[in-house]
């Protein structure tokens, strides 16, 4: 008779309002795809691609917070840090693997991308960018090392925080065999057409990365 | 108390292996077989709304409710049992059992051995964990159950729920083993030695063979019962319950009386527990755990769930739980990833030790019931007749500090 199904009033989800690098990662997943996005949050990125995408999701998430978020949304969720996550996955798990604004906090960003492109065929990382004007103006007039417009954290906030910027990465990644290919560019959260001077001009970078083949 | 209760419930028999013997991992085999069970809530038409409790070491059928319609035989996870709770009873038809080997109206040591037409006593058969999950396999089918939506239990009840997903994946949709591990580590295996041998050294114990007696061996169980209470605790929730304070007392007594409340409390609790459990079961019980390890006979843990990819997961372990630690639950969980399964994973902050499953209710409910309503979505599972959606509650009305009294009696 009744064929309602059972889902309680108080887990009905808002209507999704996506942090911009978050839209641009989302932007780069094909529907259908199986995503593991490691250090989900609350999991806002993961529940708009399901929702919108009918994306398969796994998260990895290191704080008790952000895993009860995630699993009052209905995701799969487990809580650990990026290192042990990754490692129990065989390898080609997922078809994407991603990192947002991740980067700069990690001990060892080769190991943690080499170990998203065995578990993933593609990885798609979101990071703030040091290299951006404003950076570079506030380092040589202030002489204050710049913080990143869009992570505007100070550096005794965090126990650790590496500086780079779009030029830094892109090396990073011809040194560990790794391919950028698609590229969105960012402006406090405006998509930029940047030309030559997207590290000049951007806050934020999305990438797609693959492995060299 | 608690609101919303299932009310007043009965316990229901159900008894099988009267023709053909219920045959056992030991080679051994029983007939008949009897299991105790309750139920809460309502199937739906396509029954499909199942969810099965299991209890740990102690626990009996009774999971919710007041049993007989008496208010102070409160089930032992009330608290997470009943209408608008994490198992919602107005969603879900709820099933407990007590286990094979225990003292709470199933077949056990104390049952009568139709052979003989006195109780088995130490000619019980060991039974294991498995044993236990096959039995409550015949169960399901009695009741007409396909696929159970959710298998759910902590500590031994937990051991139950991998049983459940490891060997009857195709009975289950989903799995909550909490405060768990899939093979019982030799530090376990050492305080359930320390149990049995207390019950052993009881002369009333009298191998087993006490039930005509009139003296039982309740200082052996009381002994086994408080080692297992230590277990149960952590360093920090003993200094809160009861720090260095004395019993009744201004000063110490220089003597070998109960002085400090930490004593007085083991001692309470290990007589209270001689009230209602029976000796032998105790050694049948914590023996089953002790056989228990998923990871035989392949030597690897990822392998007992090769055919178990569809069942969903959820783990949950407790920062304090130190005899269960949560590394045990973070092997289960990598096992469960590398073998393709869907795992969610909390490792919950919580100073409560072992029995912080029991106490960390908010959490658990969030935990519980969230999964819970995924699972429903995923699974399309349909209401009962008559079902009217409402919000979750959680009982707001007792602290944990509280709550430790009730999981001294329910544990």
């Amino acid at each position: 008779m009744n064929s309602q199904t059972l889902t309680s009033p108080d887990v009905v989800s808002q209507p999704a309002r996506l942090r911009s690098d978050l839209l641009a990662i989302a932007d780069l997943v094909e529907p259908g795809w199986r995503v593991l996005d490691i250090g989900c949050g609350d999991g806002a990125l993961l529940e708009y691609l399901r929702d919108r995408k009918q994306v398969r999701g796994r998260g990895i998430e290191l704080t008790e917070a952000g895993v009860l978020a995630c699993v009052r949304r209905g995701l799969s969720v487990r809580q650990g840090n990026v290192q042990e996550g990754l490692a129990d996955y065989p390898d080609r798990s997922f078809d994407a693997v991603i990192l947002s604004q991740t980067l700069p906090f990690l001990d060892d960003p080769a190991m943690v991308l080499n170990e998203m492109l065995r578990v993933g065929r593609t990885a798609i990382v979101s990071f703030s960018n040091w290299g951006h004007w404003r950076c570079r103006l506030e380092l040589l007039f202030t002489g204050r090392v710049p913080v990143a417009i869009d992570l505007p954290q100070q550096w005794y906030e965090s126990p650790r925080r590496q500086l780079f910027s779009v030029t830094d990465f892109a090396r990073f990644c011809r040194q560990i065999g790794v391919e950028i290919d698609r590229q969105i560019y960012l402006n406090r959260g405006v998509r930029i057409r940047t030309g030559r001077f997207k590290n000049l001009l951007s806050t934020t970078a999305v990438f797609t990365l693959n492995r060299r083949s | 108390m608690t609101t919303n209760t299932v009310g007043a419930v009965s316990t229901q028999y159900f008894t099988f292996a009267e023709d053909e013997p219920f045959c056992l991992e030991s080679g051994e085999s029983l007939s008949p077989v009897t299991l105790a069970y309750e139920t809460y809530g309502a199937l739906n038409a396509d029954r499909s709304n199942a969810i099965l409790i299991c209890h740990a070491l102690s626990g009996s059928a009774h999971a919710a409710g007041y049993l007989d319609g008496d208010p102070t035989k409160l089930g032992w996870w009330e608290d997470c049992i009943g209408p608008g709770k994490a198992f919602d009873t107005d969603r879900f038809f709820v099933i407990c059992s007590n286990v094979i080997g225990s003292c709470y109206g199933s077949t056990g040591p104390a049952s009568i051995d139709p052979g003989t037409g006195k109780p088995y006593g130490l000619n019980f058969p060991v039974v294991t964990v498995g044993d236990m999950v096959r039995a409550q396999v015949k169960l399901i089918d009695h009741l007409g159950i396909d696929q159970l939506l959710c298998v759910a239990g902590g500590s031994m009840g937990g051991m139950q729920v991998l049983e459940w997903a490891a060997h009857h994946p195709q009975r289950v949709h989903s799995a909550i083993p909490i405060a768990t591990t899939a093979h019982h580590s030799p530090m376990l295996i050492a305080f359930s030695e320390v149990g049995r041998q207390a019950i052993y050294a009881d002369p009333a114990w009298n191998h087993g063979a006490y039930y005509d007696q009139p003296q039982k061996p309740d200082a052996g169980l009381a002994v086994a019962r408080m080692v297992g209470h230590i277990t149960y605790l952590s360093e920090e929730s003993m200094q809160v319950k009861f720090g260095r304070r004395l019993q009744g007392l201004e000063k110490y007594g220089y003597e070998f009386d109960t002085e400090f409340e930490v004593e007085s409390y083991l001692k309470y609790n290990g007589h209270k527990f001689t009230r209602r459990f029976d000796a032998n079961s105790y050694l049948y019980v914590t023996k089953a755990m002790d056989y228990f390890d998923l990871t035989q006979p392949t030597g690897s843990l990822a392998a007992a769930f090769a055919d178990s990819t569809h069942v969903k997961f959820l783990v949950i372990s407790f920062t304090s739980d130190w005899l269960y630690p949560s590394y045990h639950s973070k092997q289960l969980v990598s096992a469960l990833t590398a073998a393709g399964v869907d795992v969610t994973y909390l490792d919950v902050k919580s100073s409560w030790g072992h029995d912080a499953f029991l106490l960390e209710v908010d959490t658990m409910t969030n935990l519980l019931g969230s999964f819970l309503d995924r699972l429903v979505r995923e699974e399309h599972v349909t209401a009962p007749a008559g079902y009217i959606p409402h919000a979750r509650v959680t009982p707001a009305t007792t602290t944990a500090l509280a709550r430790t009294q009730l999981a001294d009696n329910l544990a």
